[in-house]
């Protein structure tokens, strides 16, 4: 257990790339999923199609068949040898929690009565203005709690990536297991309170959005 | 419809290349050594010891690696693992009276080794299994049978030949293993992979500037991919492989390393490392003095 507190500073920076993964795989992962959901309900039917087929695809490759193709077969194939790991990370995480981020949004928009997005129409809003002003603010409050439930698993997500190349917390957590055998449950109780924190932080952070949100409306 | 052909197409070269990364590593059948299996093993052990529950049963379940050429290596398709590894786990069963087809082989991880001797998992551990004060303390090593150190793998042209090029690198391993952070230490970036196959892979794409671990794992692969890869750099570790068996047990260490001395002694050894290590070219070297045990 020394060995972990005495090298404390690993535990840190192995949880600050843990951090940077989930940030940036998170604001792609909205980024992309609010895309993917505005094509799923919007007017064009090529893009409705193209989205709907992103989402069952993705939805049912298990994510670490997605870092399989992003970490190795790509490589192999001469693409991404030189993008940073962390880069790949990203790319892998994001693209594989957006259809989750878009499913969560599309039940928010559905559950937006229609005649907000009808009387939007009668005022000749386009379909883009009409999602960003009227259906999707309305959208977004019925989506935090499901929208933090998708962060959340993603953030617990990032450790496949442990066996990927990049030193997250859960390959830190491998690393001190292998040299101190002896004392491997209480290191898995330092690494799992890590996570707990983490995702204490985003549970708390989706309160907050909905309390506040709550007192807008 | 040409969309949908070509991602079937696209997912098709994909799902193909990564196949490859996994089935080209150990491509020659080892038979392996011949074992002279004892009969009536079990009268030879007291009774209430675990050799002689082992021999009584007559099968014994053994973890080894199934994905490192030369020490511990199995095909998807083949039936048992082949390496340095199995056989002198085929020597210690054979000594139990239980013949190579009856061993349970188990595939054991690096990070898996400890707890599946815990729990009971396997009986033996034999799977490139450093031994160290650290894991002593909650399993019983025996041996060592093999002595290696730590070398680095790299491309035929690559500028890495000091262990001080290495700083500023990005270096592959295993999760968790000791190479890893001992690589660390050096100044360079580790790459933690699952396994030392996709390592390999990792820098024959150029993905990596370097694998590393025991020499004896990298010179299964550099033989594999004689062109493309070398091995660089003196040993910087002593890795002293052991074999793992349950703390509960104490007793079976003296029946290790008296089994292994006596294959050390009749050249049974040797020809295991012939038939498996040595295939890579290096000579056979000394069998390693045996730790007494405790």
């Amino acid at each position: 257990m020394e060995d972990v507190f005495s090298n404390f500073d690993l535990v840190l920076k192995a949880f600050w790339l843990t951090v940077q993964l989930a940030f940036l795989s998170g604001v792609a992962a909205m980024l992309l999923g609010t895309l993917l959901a505005a094509m799923r309900v919007g007017p064009v039917a090529v893009l409705r199609g193209v989205a709907s087929t992103y989402v069952t695809l993705v939805r049912n490759t298990p994510l670490l068949v997605m870092c399989v193709f992003v970490f190795v077969a790509s490589p192999n194939l001469g693409l991404f040898v030189d993008t940073p790991f962390l880069l790949k990370g990203t790319i892998a995480i994001s693209l594989y929690t957006a259809p989750f981020v878009a499913e969560a949004i599309r039940s928010g928009i559905n559950a937006v009565p229609v005649g907000q997005a009808e009387a939007a129409r009668a005022i000749g809003m386009t379909f883009a203005q009409n999602m960003r002003h009227v259906v999707l603010p309305q959208a977004f409050r019925a989506t935090v709690p499901p929208l933090a439930s998708t962060l959340i698993a993603m953030t617990k997500n990032t450790s496949v990536v442990a066996v990927f190349g990049l030193t997250e917390a859960t390959a830190r957590m491998r690393d001190f297991v292998n040299d101190n055998a002896d004392d491997t449950i209480a290191i898995f109780l330092v690494f799992a309170l890590g996570y707990i924190i983490l995702v204490e932080l985003i549970s708390l952070a989706a309160l907050g959005l909905e309390r506040h949100w709550k007192a807008a409306r | 419809m040409r969309l949908t052909r070509f991602k079937v197409a696209a997912a098709a070269v994909l799902m193909a290349s990564s196949l490859a990364a996994c089935g080209d590593a150990g491509d020659d059948s080892v038979d392996g050594i011949d074992v002279d299996v004892q009969e009536n093993a079990a009268e030879e052990f007291d009774e209430g010891t675990r050799m002689r529950e082992l021999a009584d049963s007559g099968t014994i379940k053994i973890g080894v690696k199934y994905d490192q050429p030369g020490i511990g290596f199995k095909g998807a398709t083949d039936d048992a693992p082949v390496g340095f590894d199995p056989e002198i786990g085929k020597i210690l069963a054979a000594d139990l009276g239980i013949a190579p087809e009856d061993i349970t082989w188990v595939e054991t991880i690096s990070a898996n080794r400890e707890a599946f001797l815990q729990k009971g998992e396997v009986d033996l551990v034999i799977a490139s299994y450093s031994i160290t004060d650290d894991r002593r303390k909650v399993v019983g090593q025996a041996g060592p049978y093999y002595v290696t150190g730590q070398q680095l793998l790299v491309k035929s042209d690559s500028d890495i030949a000091s262990l001080e090029d290495v700083k500023g690198t990005e270096v592959c391993s295993v999760t968790g293993s000791t190479s890893l952070s001992n690589i660390e230490k050096e100044g360079a970036t580790p790459r933690p992979f699952d396994t030392y196959s996709e390592c390999v892979d990792q820098v024959l794409n150029g993905t990596v500037d370097a694998m590393t671990t025991d020499g004896a794992i990298l010179l299964g692969y550099a033989a594999e991919h004689p062109d493309d890869l070398k091995v660089v750099v003196d040993p910087f570790s002593e890795e002293r492989y052991g074999v793992g068996y349950s703390i509960d047990s104490p007793e079976m260490c003296e029946w290790i390393v008296e089994t292994i001395e006596d294959a050390q002694e009749d050249g049974a050894w040797a020809e295991a490392f012939e038939v498996t290590l040595g295939k890579s070219g290096v000579d056979t070297p000394e069998p390693p003095e045996m730790d007494a045990c405790a």
